[in-house]
């Protein structure tokens, strides 16, 4: 099984970030991470301060969006990045926490702001070796 | 997309016939080399969205169209209520009542030339942009409801702007039937410092000079000169719209079924008009409308202030505000009568035609100003809506000229400070606090501006009245 890790993949408009994990919860958590390299360099995030996170939906995918939205959501009235993600799956009530700081204009540069994610390629799957993907497109 | 799996209705107007479960036909408004250039993806969602329930005569995709959530950007789709008709809260997007405004400044571009460094950073340094930016005011609870009611009116009422402003504004700058207690604390707060700020991504303020005139006559009502100066202003209702476009996207996508709506694909997620969610959606989505209305007004301000510092004796009225992203309840011939349809655009700009109520009065007789944001090394333009865009389309036309590339492909393509050089050197001043933001919006990476103004001037959406060429682009 590869590693863990976070991608995002090409759209005109928009921008889609996809997780990749040995768990739900780890391919959750590194879809957040995707989120913030969609405005800036995830590695010029320093994992300063903590947002505890939570969340429920009826299913996997409308989770993964919920998760998503709350993380913009912290970030929008926080006004921070975040570099870093720990997320806890219990059947539809997900428990995260997130570390980072405050954005600073200058050191992060950020690009687009994110709007809100959406129910466009929109999947949530476990591949034949037991590797779970999360993603989504992103408004931005 | 391939021209064979369309079918050509005329120069700029292509057909699918309805198959599967499609009610009603797509159309599609482009030039054959737009069509080609053009996602597979739009033809899927405007096929798909032609599938929902309530969809009258056809489901449209104007020139500048790509592939968006649900419906594609630049989708234009009516509902009829009365025949189980739905809204979507991905057919009119999350960016709420995103919009175009222009002012007239009155001053040549000569007048300006010489003082347009200190204009830019006077601007630059005056209108909040990028992210992490808070407006100069923060509104309680009983401030934010009543902003949410009154948009621009309410900031009128404030002190910014002036009344005179709220006739050149779709709906006079007030959307009526918003409903604030259908806002979400959440939206509330994450708009509550977010008044009067530009955004970022393809939001911007510019200074634009009168490159072309195509139209005289509807130049002449517009007031728009060749070599004049105009200041454009592109975003929408910030935080909040998109707070409530994803609350009611998940809303709805969770409770289609109990509707019972058979949904070709979960993000085309929608509810019946005359239902609680959906009269819930309506409500908060016109409060959002507000928002975007009061902020675009105060930025109006902000932006006459910042002027009046190097131009004591510029004005800046309004030429008209259209908003892009929205549901609105109209009245349209169908079938031999006027009923009432509810007309979701999204990534498309109203365009109603001469004679038809809504266009302020000195616009009556050439139809209402449709404002094409362009990039910021192009052009954008200023177009009128037409009888028959009235007749095929609702009244709609495109809104702008739409990625071609991604923002990932863009920043590899170029530098922010290669951009901002490049530019400079053909006399346009770009102020951003972003490289990376710049970088994205690289004007590479849009399609052609003029050609999808061309195809919609073509098929007869709205027509070409004049060619602006940017000289200032403060970016978020």
């Amino acid at each position: 099984m590869s590693e863990p890790r976070w991608e995002l993949l090409p759209h005109a408009a928009d921008m889609g970030v996809r997780g990749v994990g040995r768990s739900k919860a780890e391919a959750f958590a590194y879809a957040g991470i995707a989120l913030t390299a969609v405005v800036t360099d995830p590695t010029s995030v320093v994992a300063k301060d903590s947002v505890e996170i939570s969340c429920t939906a009826p299913d996997d995918e409308l989770l993964l969006v919920e998760w998503l939205n709350a993380v913009i959501y912290e970030m929008a009235t926080r006004k921070m990045l975040f570099a870093r993600f720990e997320v806890n799956i219990d059947g539809h009530e997900l428990r995260g926490k997130a570390w980072g700081e405050a954005i600073d204009l200058e050191r992060h540069q950020p690009g687009v702001e994110l709007k809100g994610a959406t129910c466009t390629d929109l999947k949530v799957s476990r591949d034949a070796a037991g590797q779970w993907r999360a993603q989504c497109v992103i408004d931005v | 997309m391939d021209l064979a799996r369309l079918q050509q209705k005329d120069e700029n107007q292509w057909r699918i016939a309805p198959h599967g479960k499609m009610r009603v036909p797509a159309v599609i408004f482009a030039s054959p080399s737009l069509i080609r250039d053009m996602d597979d993806k739009v033809y899927e969602q405007v096929t798909n969205v032609a599938m929902l329930p309530g969809i009258v005569e056809a489901s449209y995709a104007m020139p500048d169209a790509h592939w968006g959530y649900g419906f594609p950007i630049g989708g234009v789709a009516a509902f009829d209520p009365e025949k189980g008709g739905v809204i979507s809260a991905g057919g009119v997007g999350f960016d709420i009542s995103c919009g175009v405004r222009t002012l007239l400044t009155g001053l040549t571009r000569e007048e300006i030339e010489s003082k347009k460094e200190r204009l830019a950073d006077t601007l630059f340094r005056r209108i909040p942009a990028g992210i992490g930016s808070t407006g100069e005011l923060s509104l309680d609870q009983k401030e934010m409801d009543a902003m949410l009611r009154g948009g621009a009116e309410w900031a009128v009422g404030r002190g910014y702007g002036t009344k005179a402003d709220l006739a050149r504004i779709e709906e006079n700058g007030c959307m009526a039937g918003a409903r604030p207690d259908e806002v979400s604390d959440r939206a509330k707060k994450r708009q509550r410092d977010e008044m009067g700020t530009l955004g970022s991504g393809n939001h911007y303020l510019e200074v634009q000079h009168i490159a072309k005139i195509f139209d005289r006559r509807i130049a002449s009502t517009f007031e728009l000169r060749e070599g004049d100066v105009v200041l454009s202003i592109h975003c929408g209702s910030r935080g909040l719209g998109h707070q409530i476009g994803t609350e009611f996207l998940t809303r709805m996508a969770a409770s289609a079924a109990d509707h019972g709506i058979e949904l070709p694909d979960r993000e085309l997620a929608c509810a019946p008009i005359h239902s609680d969610l959906g009269e819930a959606y309506l409500g908060a989505m016109r409060a959002a409308i507000n928002c975007a209305l009061a902020n675009r007004q105060i930025i109006t301000h902000l932006a006459r202030r910042a002027f009046s510092e190097i131009f004591p004796n510029a004005e800046l009225p309004l030429l008209y505000d259209v908003s892009h992203n929205t549901c609105k309840t109209e009245e349209h011939w169908l079938g031999g009568r006027k009923i009432q349809l509810f007309v979701h655009r999204k990534g498309a700009t109203r365009a109603f035609g001469p004679g038809h109520p809504s266009v302020p009065e000195p616009f009556r007789d050439v139809g209402q100003p449709v404002l094409i944001g362009g990039t910021m090394g192009t052009a954008s333009y200023a177009l009128a809506g037409t009888s028959k865009g009235m007749e095929i389309a609702f009244g709609s036309a495109c809104h702008g000229a739409g990625r071609s590339m991604s923002r990932h492909q863009a920043l590899r393509h170029w530098r922010g400070q290669e951009v901002v050089e490049t530019l400079a050197a053909r006399g346009v001043l770009i102020r951003s606090r972003s490289k990376r933001g710049v970088a994205e919006e690289a004007p590479g990476a849009y399609k052609d501006v003029s050609e999808v103004v061309e195809a919609a001037d073509r098929a007869g959406l709205a027509r070409t009245v004049a060619r602006l060429e940017p000289l200032i682009c403060i970016k978020g």
